[in-house]
């Protein structure tokens, strides 16, 4: 009996020693290869031909790990506000190759593509490429024609292409109406600030995805900021016309009928004017797509 | 006769059950399928059809390893314990054997494929909180992999009638992983001409065509499977699960057992 503690103690504590020496090796080799070298060696040593086969006939399965490979891909370059999201595609490639069929990769994943860095990969024609093999697959999936409009509207800023793709989707058994009217709104062949809302709309509305819906959230806000700024700017104009000055505060638009109120931004602040009748947000770090759309 | 066959499988049963490789296989079958709901929590909505193609996959996958893991020892192990004599010595035929053999690793992997469903359908619902007429669905995948158990154990004891259970293992497992390419070699055969056109449609035609009993990714996305490739599956896979199974009988009824 003593002879076997006198062997079971030093073997414990020796396994002990042993395992914590091999957990810190493991963080040096982990810390020599850097933090994406395993999801390279995966990504690239099979294609998702050479995957298929390997998975023997489990594809499911195998398509289960990439995507969520994919989200964790981009959750953690979304976390680091990187600029380059090189893996994102060839992981959504080989995701949708292995299933064909898993509409979620196509939805989410053409959005982790389309939204310009740091809020995605900044590869809209990817995206749109993405979605274009989805409604191949899936046919009968019309909100895929809807995210593939939203792409080519939004972020491609092709108009024809963004017409067809709602006009598609509309033709789709089971589609919403809606979706016959954003093709005639594409036919105007115009960018208005209400479309972009609708279309942001239908994002938040349907994903599931924390960030998509979060970048949802601040696409809306900034947008709804941009459409409040420039009625704020045109009823300011008004009032020039009708005094000949330029408001000082917003009391005075409230004085002569053109405000019922000091006006509130999104986020439940007031809108700032300038002295030079401009209007401005009082907290621009909560709109980070303020302006955005004008620009383009 | 019926009653040498059932005892002979109930036998193999009992035998299998007292198994403890068995019961680990099931027990890490159970556990995967347990982890399923939270390894779909760290990605995006997809956590049902994580849970269903980690446990369809896994009733699938771990019954063919039970199967050709007990399969290989049914009829060395007897020889080995020369258990075998003292079976052939009393009124029972060998091809009474193998078919006994046969039929209570069967029945073993049936309970097991029974238990692993039941933990399956329990972790839906812990995950969903309530089933669907579409979950149902989810059972033709079920018994496409019983089916392929079938042809598995078949297969097994095909090699174990005349080899080591090593050997036995590595060639089972080699026409599982052929069987799973079964539809490339049609294609191959398809494309090739002449002779080797001709052995290579022999070839497509005697390994077990596992790629048409894998319905898992249909049924994950609720797609529904003909009833006809139901008939013609269970078709195929009796009559190939009776071909093999006669064949390991015609081996052992020759083998020199001195």
């Amino acid at each position: 009996m003593k002879a076997t503690r006198t062997i079971i103690t030093p073997a414990a504590l020796l396994l002990a020693a042993l395992f914590t020496a091999s957990v810190f090796s493991l963080q040096k080799v982990e810390a020599l290869r850097g933090k994406e070298a395993t999801l390279e060696e995966v990504l690239y040593l099979p294609s998702a031909k050479t995957l298929k086969r390997l998975s023997l006939g489990y594809t499911g399965l195998l398509a289960d790990i990439y995507w969520t490979r994919a989200v964790q891909y981009f959750g953690s370059k979304h976390g680091q506000h990187s600029t380059r999201y090189d893996l994102l595609d060839p992981l959504l490639e080989i995701t949708t190759d292995l299933d064909p069929h898993l509409i979620v990769a196509y939805q989410d994943g053409s959005l982790f593509l389309s939204q310009p860095p740091p809020w995605g990969a900044g590869q809209p024609d990817k995206a749109a490429a993405l979605l274009e093999k989805g409604i191949r697959n899936n046919p009968e999936y019309w909100r895929m024609y809807f995210t593939l409009g939203f792409v080519h509207y939004l972020d491609r800023h092709d108009f024809k292409a963004a017409q067809k793709a709602f006009e598609d989707g509309a033709n789709v058994p089971g589609a919403l109406p809606f979706m016959r009217v954003m093709a005639a709104k594409m036919a105007e062949n115009a960018e208005d600030i209400g479309t972009a809302i609708t279309l942001w709309q239908g994002v938040f509305e349907t994903t599931k995805d924390k960030m998509v819906r979060d970048t949802a959230v601040k696409h809306l806000d900034s947008l709804r900021a941009d459409a409040g700024i420039a009625e704020l700017e045109r009823r300011i104009k008004l009032y020039q016309e009708k005094t000949g000055t330029l408001p000082e505060t917003w009391a005075d638009m409230v004085r002569v009928g053109l405000l019922r109120g000091i006006p509130l931004d999104p986020s439940g602040a007031p809108f700032e004017l300038t002295p030079d009748g401009a209007v401005q947000v009082r907290d621009p770090g909560k709109f980070p797509f303020l302006g955005q759309f004008e620009k383009k | 006769m019926t009653s040498r066959l059932s005892a002979i499988t109930l036998n193999t049963f009992r035998e299998a059950v007292r198994d403890r490789v068995l019961y680990n296989l099931v027990l890490f079958v159970l556990l995967l399928v347990a982890t399923a709901p939270l390894f779909g929590q760290i990605s995006i909505d997809i956590e049902r059809l994580v849970l269903v193609n980690v446990g369809l996959s896994s009733i699938s996958l771990f019954g063919v390893i039970i199967a050709i893991f007990i399969g290989i020892g049914l009829v060395s192990k007897e020889i080995e314990k020369r258990t075998l004599y003292t079976i052939l010595c009393r009124p029972v035929r060998r091809w009474e054997f193998i078919v006994g053999k046969y039929c209570g690793l069967v029945m073993t992997l049936v309970v097991n494929a029974t238990l692993m469903t039941v933990g399956f359908y329990v972790a839906l619902l812990v995950t969903a909180h309530h089933l669907t007429a579409s979950d149902a669905r989810l059972l033709v995948a079920v018994y496409f992999a019983i089916l392929e158990f079938l042809m598995m154990t078949a297969v097994t004891l095909l090699f174990s009638s005349f080899s080591t259970p090593i050997f036995s293992a590595l060639f089972a497992f080699a026409l599982f992983v052929i069987g799973t390419f079964a539809d490339d070699l049609r294609n191959f055969a398809a494309a090739s001409q002449g002779v080797i056109g001709l052995i290579l449609t022999a070839a497509a035609y005697v390994v077990p065509n596992f790629a048409s009993l894998n319905v898992i990714s249909q049924v994950a996305h609720d797609q529904p499977v003909p009833g006809n490739v139901v008939l013609f599956n269970t078709l195929y896979a009796l009559l190939y699960s009776a071909a093999v199974t006669a064949g390991a009988v015609l081996i052992f009824e020759r083998r020199n057992l001195k």
